[in-house]
């Protein structure tokens, strides 16, 4: 039997009510922002309808970085997807090992040791700071304040030789695989970490300075890309988006997972709702995670064991189940939902990245009316990774 | 939430709950109940948010799992709701109007599991593949490293090797 629609069940939206663009009329112009484009958050694009300077509809276009993931991951065993999660997200690949790592426990029914998740902590704060760093670096360039980028970068890069030090890589750390880490703080880490929060937080004094309180950065960014807060859960909106709209919502407090119930920190909100208040959140969120990362040195057990005793990962099978592991990343909330179907390889894994939600419906929404220069600065200030939509 | 379940219940047509963990459980329900289902979990059980939106095929037994996982800001509970269709000409109506970000989940279940969700803004549109001529690449009969062999050749004088051999000669020489 052939299938009918019943429309009277599925009605369009009032959004999708759109005024016909004619571009024969000479009046509109198709323009692509992407996917070449300085003004672009990675491998993307935007298909710009512009009349005159101003944008009156916006289309997202990913795929230039799809590579299939979630399909390798069905032919692969448990222990060889370890290393290609991380690959998921380049700025921010801790997340994907740990939400990885924490659904294959949870469906194999392993306990991790206490210091493992002290040290997972650890690396997602600072992953937390690298990800904010460049968020920095980004809102500030794509208003013209290319400096300010070049300073996130030093202080990054610093960061980045505490991963190499603690994971033996920069950018793909590979370090948190189901069962626990791969291994501990190395001798006299605490010091050299302190040495380059110190000086983290130092730059971040100038960030704000010369970001801030810049007026040309306050008069482009104010207003721009207003998100209603009544569009947050329709859009499926997260992460600093949400807190910048007045709403104290954190994973890292709402569903406490690892150690931060044994951490002290405040969430970081704002009210305003524009590209400013998100400028604002990130830029306080790195000195929580600053803070954090100090109290997790502080209170971190130097004894004890680094990894739970796991199957041999060449037969390892894992009982037909499914679940969903989520956490709060820089972006918002990212999630791994997992189905086991009792063989060793996964049946299927889906990844939840924020951006997929920030960077299709909700930038489409919001893009419309925009000018051409802005459009630069609100897709950085959605804070937007392309490669966690197409995984 | 085996209160929730047992409330849902009364209206609706469910499975068994699987409770997962304290604050996350799946449970079954015809299709023709989904989005009544969704609708009453949204508006009077306060299950605002939609996480995600997925589909997980079960070949051997020719039909597609979709699952509905909403989140409740309250309560910070999740809900993943079970959905399962047949894989031949799989249809599924639109939730779009009543989460508008269900549009992009959708069109990308369309490209790459090939479900149908009629109605549905840009439903037909490529999403991440430009082109594709082959079958829905997510679906279980679509062999990747055939694809692959079929597509790319291989780079002159590489040398390949097994990545289970080698791993099982490395960290369990005695089982060699």
């Amino acid at each position: 039997m052939a299938y009918s629609f019943d429309h009277n069940r599925s009605p369009l939206l009032e959004s999708e009510e759109t005024t016909e663009i004619d571009l024969e009329s000479g009046k509109y112009l198709k323009l692509w922002q992407g996917p070449q484009h300085p003004g672009i958050t990675g491998n993307m694009s935007v298909e710009l309808t512009v009349c005159g300077d101003e944008v009156v509809q916006g289309k997202t276009h990913v795929g230039y970085l799809h590579r299939g993931f979630e399909k390798l991951m069905e032919r692969r065993t448990f222990i060889q997807c370890f290393p290609i999660v991380c690959r998921i997200c380049v700025p921010e690949p801790d997340f994907n090992e740990y939400c990885y790592a924490a659904a294959v426990e949870e469906l194999a029914g392993i306990q991790v040791p206490e210091r493992a998740n002290w040290i997972r902590t650890l690396i997602l704060e600072m992953g937390r700071i690298n990800s904010f760093l460049m968020y920095l670096g980004g809102q500030a360039g794509s208003f013209g304040m290319g400096v300010i980028a070049q300073w996130a970068t030093y202080v990054r890069d610093l960061m980045l030789d505490r991963f190499e030090e603690l994971t033996g890589a920069r950018i793909y750390h590979m370090f948190i695989l189901p069962g626990g880490v791969r291994g501990g703080l190395p001798e006299g880490f605490e010091t050299r970490m302190g040495e380059t929060l110190q000086e983290l937080e130092s730059t971040l004094k100038d960030i704000r300075e010369v970001m801030l309180q810049n007026a040309v950065f306050k008069k482009r960014a104010i207003g721009l890309g207003f998100i209603d807060p009544a569009l947050f859960d329709p859009y499926g909106v997260t992460g600093p988006n949400v807190r910048a709209g007045g709403l104290a919502r954190d994973i890292r407090k709402d569903q406490p997972y690892l150690v931060y119930p044994q951490l002290q920190f405040d969430v970081v909100v704002e009210k305003d709702s524009d590209a400013f208040s998100r400028a604002k959140v990130r830029h306080r969120e790195v000195f929580q995670s600053v803070d954090l990362v100090r109290q997790i040195l502080a209170k971190i057990p130097k004894e004890g064991p680094l990894m739970a005793k796991i199957p041999n990962v060449l037969h390892w099978k894992i009982p037909k189940g499914e679940t969903y592991i989520r956490g709060e990343c820089s972006r918002g909330e990212y999630g791994y939902y997992m189905v086991t179907d009792g063989s060793g390889y996964p049946r299927r894994v889906n990844v939840r990245g924020p951006s997929y939600t920030h960077a299709m419906a909700l930038l489409e929404r919001l893009i419309v009316h925009v000018n051409i220069s802005d459009v630069a600065g609100l897709l950085v200030s959605l804070h937007i990774y392309p490669p966690e939509i197409e995984r | 939430m085996r209160v929730l379940h047992a409330q849902l219940g009364h209206h609706f047509t469910l499975g068994e709950l699987v409770q997962v963990r304290a604050d996350l459980a799946f449970v079954t329900l015809p299709k023709e109940h989904l989005r009544s289902a969704v609708l009453h979990l949204r508006d009077i059980c306060k299950f605002s948010h939609l996480v995600l939106m997925t589909a997980v095929d079960w070949l051997e037994e020719e039909r597609f799992q979709l699952t509905y996982l909403l989140h409740n800001r309250e309560k910070h509970w999740d809900l993943g709701l079970r959905v399962m269709i047949p894989r031949v000409a799989s249809h599924m109506e639109s939730i779009h109007d009543i989460w508008p970000t269900a549009a992009t989940y959708q069109r990308e279940l369309k490209e790459m599991f090939g479900i149908d969700f009629p109605g549905s803004p840009g439903v037909d549109e490529s999403f991440i593949l430009e082109g594709w001529k082959e079958i829905p690449p997510y679906r279980r009969d679509f062999d990747t490293r055939h694809y692959a062999e079929k597509t790319f050749t291989q780079r002159e004088g590489r040398k390949t090797e097994d990545p289970a051999k080698t791993m099982k000669a490395k960290l369990y020489p005695d089982e060699t």
